[in-house]
């Protein structure tokens, strides 16, 4: 009798974990998804900005960020393409570090990258604790097919917001959709209500 | 690494959307303004959807979205596509 069951039955109950979101399935590899070209960016030429809505900016270069004061965190991370990577490791600078001073009425942030990559959320869900920068991971540099030399880490979101080779953070009055946002993908990615596709 | 591949690889998913076969259709790119066939165009598929990208000068062409019943089809990185269709 044992022939008729499935290997992907037990796949599926191996997969069963309070911390997997719904639909998610658990990898023990770091998958690589790209829309485009990994940027080589250049660390002496490397910036980091935010500008506020009204036109005030505040930059990091490289050495600037390094000094920062960074979180060493382990976040779970959940793919829209379903797989999910549990206790991954990460050294980078709070967004709550990085907004610290800087005064805006703003409700919405659109992240830019290089390579043009663009990605939008409520401002709330990039303070309180939610959302780094990140250089490290897995106890070592970032790596550029990984978002290298910084991401953004978005981890209670689905992990297209959290924009690879990240560049900087525009803080917006009006919520702009991102690269994905335009097409078909949730504007805002709770993967525990399995936000992938936009309603309309 | 994902290695992209070329405009075949999206056949498939634009035969489901369009009648003809798009693989062979022309186009210009919105960016830099080089024609070619969609055959050729660089194609990135380890993505949440499919993307893609001029050969010459990495322009987003298009960009394609499949949810369970719907497709998102965005061309505007497409100065034009020209298709090739039956005599009328």
């Amino acid at each position: 009798m044992a022939g008729i069951v499935s290997p992907g039955f037990f796949g599926r109950r191996r997969d069963a974990s309070p911390r997997l979101p719904p639909g998610q399935y658990l990898v023990r590899d770091f998958p690589v998804l790209s829309a485009g070209p990994t940027p080589r960016v250049n660390l002496d030429t490397w910036e980091f900005r935010i500008a506020t809505e009204t036109g005030e900016k505040r930059t990091w270069d490289w050495p600037a960020f390094q000094a920062l004061p960074a979180d060493d965190v382990t976040v779970d991370l959940h793919c829209v393409t379903k797989w999910s990577k549990l206790a991954t490791s990460w050294r980078g600078v709070s967004v709550d570090t990085l907004l610290d001073g800087i005064e805006t009425d703003a409700e919405y942030a659109l992240v830019h990258a290089f390579g043009g990559y663009t990605t939008n959320l409520p401002l709330a869900d990039l303070r309180g604790g939610k959302a780094w920068v990140a250089y490290g991971y897995d106890g070592a540099d970032l790596t550029p097919e990984h978002g290298g030399p910084a991401r953004l880490l978005v981890p209670h979101l689905y992990l297209w917001k959290s924009a690879k080779w990240v560049r900087g953070i525009d803080l917006r009055r009006t919520d702009e959709r991102g690269f994905w946002e335009q097409l078909g993908y949730h504007n805002y990615g709770d993967p525990w209500l399995e936000q992938r596709y936009s309603a309309d | 690494m994902s290695v992209p591949l070329d405009g075949n690889a999206i056949a498939g998913a634009l035969g489901e959307l369009f009648a003809v076969d798009v693989s062979v259709a022309r186009l210009e790119c919105g960016g830099c303004g080089m024609e070619g066939v969609v055959a050729e165009v660089v194609v990135y598929i380890d993505a949440p959807g499919v993307v893609a990208r001029c050969r010459a000068c990495d322009n987003v062409l298009f960009r394609l979205v499949r949810a369970p019943d719907r497709a998102w089809l965005d061309l505007r990185g497409v100065a034009y596509l020209r298709l090739r269709t039956t005599s009328t």
